[in-house]
């Protein structure tokens, strides 16, 4: 197990980035991200998707599996309040955030590997800002510790 | 047959019990070769046993020390099947809220800060100290707490704290009749649904919560589900077998029966649902109503903290 | 699926899509990669997967190589999802046994640095191998198409959408804001290039709105709800109370003739305030319906009740009728058709051209109405002194092209100037000055009449007008608007003294255009016009299925545009129409009823109340033709009694630690 850390260290020397989940709701911030794609914005390669149909689909436990497998951050993003294709959906989902958000303090997951981005469809340069924002933060913040911490049980 | 405890309150000893005169039926068919609470036997004697030759061992209590650990080692070597009994052992249990502390924060409470102890010297416990007569050793503290599939090979849990001793008359009787048992890993005496099956209260069609309430802010109306009243309730996200037993007494369940089957995390869904449930709407009212959640991941994890995917504090 | 223990085969392939992925991902590298994924059992590059031979390269392999998975690493699968699915159906596996990863759009167009963008699309195919492994098959659902259809707007667009689907032999429901259809283009008098006569093109297809009877006109009217999906849309519209009984006003005027005003006395909204109209008024003589319209914010009966309602008294068929009240119609439709059109720039907005501030600065549109022989002036171009210019300066680009307004083309602002200029000129002899920035004439027959205006002694000034001042620095400029700009020709600040200035001003969303959006639940873009599926390949369709776009609410874009995109949408209406039916993605949420424990945490939070429960049962059931697939319901069971189609948690579970675990 030891020489696992060890190994996980090398790696983490050589070059660490960011790996960050993105979670976009289908029609507005994956659209943005398209739309930020056929506008060729550049952003940071640090973000992966996942698609849902809506934010109101965002289960927390997405957010701790997310977390426990070694995502670095989880960028959640949504269509703006009252803009929900599901008309709805969105504020389920902020609660949901909020209440997340609370309960990573207790745990001692720093606030910013958790952020929510109200994102519509025509905002590619907005989702591209954010994502850049996102991994200068995370980056400065460092890798995270969830995973391996989870991974290990320490006696 | 043996009993153990770990890190446990000893209520799951002591709902061995509960069984009462039925005790006597069990004694008759499997001698009680290893039970600290009420029997001398010691450690070197069950090290001693040969492997396997123990039929049944319930082991109770999460495990925080090596001591814990060494016992769920022997206990496991000695016995054909090894239940862990008691939300404890299946989840970490109330013990395994230790894990939103770190070792050192914890050590500190007890030898530092807490306002009954004096200790100017800081004296810490040593897990060897050196007397004229020799080394004493005591265990060793764990970092974190462990249920006790996350040490040792686990046949079958039974939840519950304590669990409902029926359901071990059950288990034993099952044994002794060599009858065909379930599945290795099966959760045993649990339903397949959440508590709410069972649960008699009337359940809004139109929840729509304000704000939530600790147990004792509310006048609790006996009828209401608890939700409905604003007061958090994990009997939804946890499933039935214990007859819905807390409820039955005017209290919320606390969650410690363990997940539905094919819930992952049971803190994370019960967070899912109590936040959805909430009707505010402008992202003010929302963290407002969230802050009045108190001590959220203590609630949602009440039992299953080390069970969960992110089971302790990070560092 | 996976726990009936079939074996797991999957085929993976990376598009090149020429050099858009292959030029910053090692599409190779991550071909090989995938291959030793598990579970994959082929791998493949190719040039481009979403052509004909792409497409025959999948469903060859699924039968070469037995293959029950698929996994198509291209582009987003907004835009080729259905290309591929339908190619995975045709060798005959059940198309949601097909995944897409985006590396396009997710990657190579956005991700600079090869190895990251690389190892990037490494994760998400390995994400999407694992993920592709959990999922079922999954059948359509159909739905019949209302053949009815909505078309909000009266404009060009909507009148041409409304006369095209009539003729079609649908029964169309053509709802206008206004007491009169026709927008925008009644108000101009020409059109350019070929300068005829706007009413004279446009009022006779007025009239043939009026008259079809497949069409249903309500104008003075809004949509106020809209609920449904794709070919079966419930919608109300709120018909405003007009005062006056549309049946059976014949539009005699005898109403407004007799009105207790003698005069005229508040601003004509059509002729853009230049005249004055009376609280009962008809907008124009070829508004349709020709029925006269009560403004109760100016009428005395409903300011202060003591009217003698002269009008009343006079219109010997009753007509008028001051206790009107709203009137709510339901109405279902199959398909929507938006053709709300824009809204002309506010030019108070641009201060220093002196809008509002110098009464001989005009905006376009004013200038339309007075060339027209019916305007306020009877044709004749005058300053507010009423004495014809002996000069005037047409300012191109106001609220368009500018960093401090809009910054878009307005696309029509160039071809309306040279169109104003020759009419002044022809109505005035006056000297016309054009400043522009660029002359913007791509269209048929533009450039030609742009060079017919070269030789018409118009003149042309290229560069931004800084200010319109009456700040003046020599006697001749006495009593003149002086346009300061730039001659970027010759390269120096010239000042022009004229007596009236024409501001072309540019074409911005309306101020409602939020509140329809959100009603109709499709998207706009950034500066706010209605936002297209695809801006080459679907410029009608929206991302919302069954709601068509057409003319200016789109963007900006003049007459021929609008017709041709009015066509065009109403075509994709009648497809839908024609085919009778549509297939809804089955990515509905449904309940194990194993599972559910019946504590009703789902019930309230249905958008579509598609959730109710069944006290038999004491569990939640879901009305699948209710159900749109968002999934809160899924997340918010405590159980995970609720699951979602195409997107069950196990597959976003896998997709997540596919992700990230190697």
């Amino acid at each position: 197990m030891q020489e696992e850390v060890k190994n996980n260290n090398i790696q983490t020397a050589k070059a660490w980035k960011p790996k960050i989940l993105a979670i976009f709701c289908n029609w507005c911030t994956y659209t943005a991200s398209d739309l930020a794609g056929v506008s060729r914005l550049k952003y940071p390669a640090t973000t992966r998707v996942v698609r849902i149909m809506c934010s109101g689909r965002l289960d927390p436990q997405f957010i701790l599996t997310a977390f426990s497998e070694g995502a670095d951050a989880i960028l959640i993003g949504g269509c703006h309040p009252g803009d929900c294709h599901y008309a709805t959906g969105n504020y389920k989902c902020l609660r949901r955030f909020h209440l997340i958000q609370k309960y990573m303090k207790q745990m001692n997951i720093e606030p910013e590997r958790l952020r929510l981005e109200w994102i519509s469809a025509s905002e590619g340069k907005r989702l591209a800002e954010v994502i850049g924002e996102m991994t200068e933060t995370i980056t400065k913040l460092g890798q995270s510790k969830i995973k391996q911490q989870v991974a290990n049980i320490e006696k | 047959m043996a009993v153990y405890w770990g890190a446990a309150c000893g209520g799951c000893c002591v709902s061995v019990l509960d069984v009462h005169e039925t005790l006597l039926t069990v004694i008759q068919h499997a001698d009680l070769v290893f039970w600290p609470i009420a029997l001398d036997t010691k450690y070197a004697d069950v090290e001693a046993m040969e492997d396997k030759s123990i039929d049944l061992t319930l082991f109770n209590g999460a495990v925080r020390n090596s001591e814990n650990e060494h016992m769920a080692h022997v206990l496991r070597a000695k016995s054909k099947i090894l239940v862990a009994y008691g939300s404890c052992a299946h989840m970490g249990g109330i013990p395994g809220l230790a894990n939103f502390s770190t070792k050192e924060e914890l050590l500190s409470r007890v030898y530092d800060e807490s306002p009954s102890t004096v200790n100017p010297d800081k004296v810490r416990p040593q897990h060897e100290y050196k007397v004229p007569e020799g080394t004493l050793e005591i265990p060793n503290f764990y970092e974190d707490v462990c249920m006790l599939d996350q040490i040792v090979d686990v046949d079958y849990y039974l939840p519950g704290c304590p669990p409902q001793t029926e359901r071990l008359v059950e288990v034993f009787l099952a044994i002794v009749s060599g009858a065909q048992l379930p599945p290795k890993g099966s959760v045993i005496g649990v339903s397949e649904r959440a508590q709410c099956e069972e649960c008699t209260r009337i359940k809004s069609d139109n929840r729509s919560v304000d704000r939530f309430y600790r147990p004792w802010e509310i006048e609790d109306d006996g009828v209401s589900c608890f939700i409905d009243q604003g007061v958090i309730c994990m009997g939804s996200a946890t499933v039935g077998g214990c007859g819905v037993r807390c409820v039955k007494g005017n209290a919320p369940c606390r969650g410690c029966y363990g997940p539905v089957p094919g819930v992952t995390d049971m803190g994370a869904k019960i967070m899912s649902t109590i936040a959805t449930a909430l009707n505010a709407e402008d992202e003010n009212d929302i963290i407002k109503a969230i802050d009045s959640i108190e001590d959220a991941a203590g609630t949602f994890y009440r039992f299953s903290l080390p069970a969960s995917k992110i089971r302790r504090k990070i560092q | 699926m996976s726990n009936n223990k079939e074996e797991i085969r999957i085929g993976v392939y990376i598009c090149h899509c020429g050099h858009n992925i292959a030029g910053a991902v090692d599409v190779v590298g991550v071909a090989e990669y995938a291959a030793k994924l598990p579970n994959v059992v082929i791998s493949k590059d190719y040039k481009y997967m979403c052509s004909d031979p792409g497409q025959e390269l999948i469903a060859a392999d699924i039968k070469e190589y037995n293959l029950n998975r698929i996994v198509v690493t291209s582009c987003s699968p907004l835009l080729h999802e259905k290309t591929f699915r339908e190619a995975t159906t045709k060798a005959g596996l059940n198309q949601y046994f097909m995944q897409m990863v985006n590396i396009r759009e997710n990657v190579s167009w956005v991700n600079e640095n090869f190895d990251d963008a690389t190892e990037k699309s490494k994760d998400l195919v390995r994400a999407a191998v694992q993920r592709v492994a959990f999922q079922r098959a999954l059948e359509k659902q159909k739905v019949p198409v209302n053949p009815n259809v909505l078309i909000v707007g009266g404009g060009i667009a909507g009148i041409s959408a409304a006369l095209t689907m009539a003729n079609a032999g649908k029964k169309v429901y053509l709802v206008e804001k206004e007491s009169t259809i026709g927008g925008h283009m009644a108000i101009f008098d020409k059109t350019f290039p070929t300068l005829d006569c706007a009413a004279c093109i446009l009022t006779p297809k007025m009239s043939s709105v009026k008259n079809h009877p497949n069409i249903t006109l309500w104008t003075y009217s809004e949509v106020s709800n809209v609920e449904g999906f794709v070919g079966n849309y419930k919608v109300q519209v709120t018909r405003k109370p007009r005062y006056v009984i549309e049946d059976l006003c014949v539009g005699c005027m005898l109403c407004v003739e007799k009105c207790i005003f003698k005069e005229g006395k508040f601003p004509d909204e059509f002729n853009q305030g230049l005249s004055k109209r009376k609280p009962v008024y008809v907008p124009f003589p070829q508004a349709t319906p020709l029925v006269a319209v009560i403004d109760d914010k100016t009428c005395i009966h409903f300011k202060t009740g003591k009217c003698t309602q002269t009008c009343k008294t006079a219109c010997d068929r009753n007509a008028i009728d001051f206790d009107q009240k709203p009137e709510i119609k339901e109405i279902e439709v199959g398909t929507v058709l938006l053709t709300t059109g824009f809204q002309a720039f506010d030019a108070k907005k641009v201060p220093y051209y002196g809008y509002g501030k110098y009464p001989n600065v005009f905006t376009s549109l004013e200038v339309e109405r007075m060339v027209n022989a019916s305007g306020p002036t009877e044709g004749h171009v005058l300053t507010r002194e009423g004495k014809a210019p002996k000069s005037v300066g047409i300012i191109h680009c106001v609220g368009s092209r500018d960093e401090k307004t809009h910054k878009w083309c307005s696309r029509v602002c160039c071809m309306y100037s040279l169109k104003l200029a020759h009419l002044i000129k022809e109505h005035t002899g006056a000297d016309v000055y054009n400043f522009y920035i660029d002359m913007r004439t791509p269209g048929k027959g533009y450039e030609e009449f742009y060079d017919k205006l070269l030789h018409e002694d118009v003149h042309f000034i290229r560069g931004r007008v800084s200010e319109v001042t009456d700040w003046i620095t020599s006697p001749e400029e006495e009593g003149k608007l002086i346009i300061r700009a730039e001659d970027t020709m010759i390269g120096m600040v010239r000042r022009i003294p004229v007596d009236m200035v024409v501001l072309a001003v540019g074409m911005e969303p309306r101020d409602d255009a939020q509140e329809i959006r959100k009603m109709f639940n499709i998207s706009c873009s950034t500066e706010g016009f209605f936002l297209e599926r695809h801006p080459k390949l679907a410029p009608v369709n929206t991302f919302t299925d069954g709601v068509f776009i057409a003319g200016a609410c789109q963007g900006p874009r003049d007459i021929p545009d609008s017709v041709a995109q009015a066509g065009a949408a109403a075509a994709e209406a009648l497809v839908l129409i024609d085919s009778g039916h549509v297939e809804l993605e089955p990515n509905t949420a449904y309940i194990v009823d194993e599972i559910c424990s019946g504590c009703k945490s789902c019930l309230n939070i249905c958008p579509y109340k598609a959730i109710t429960f069944d006290l038999e049962k004491n569990k939640s059931s879901i009305n699948v033709a209710l159900c749109k697939g968002c999934g809160t319901c899924v997340a918010a069971c405590p159980s995970s009694a609720i699951k979602q189609n195409l997107f069950e948690d196990v597959e976003i579970f896998s997709e997540i630690k596919g992700i990230f675990v190697e």
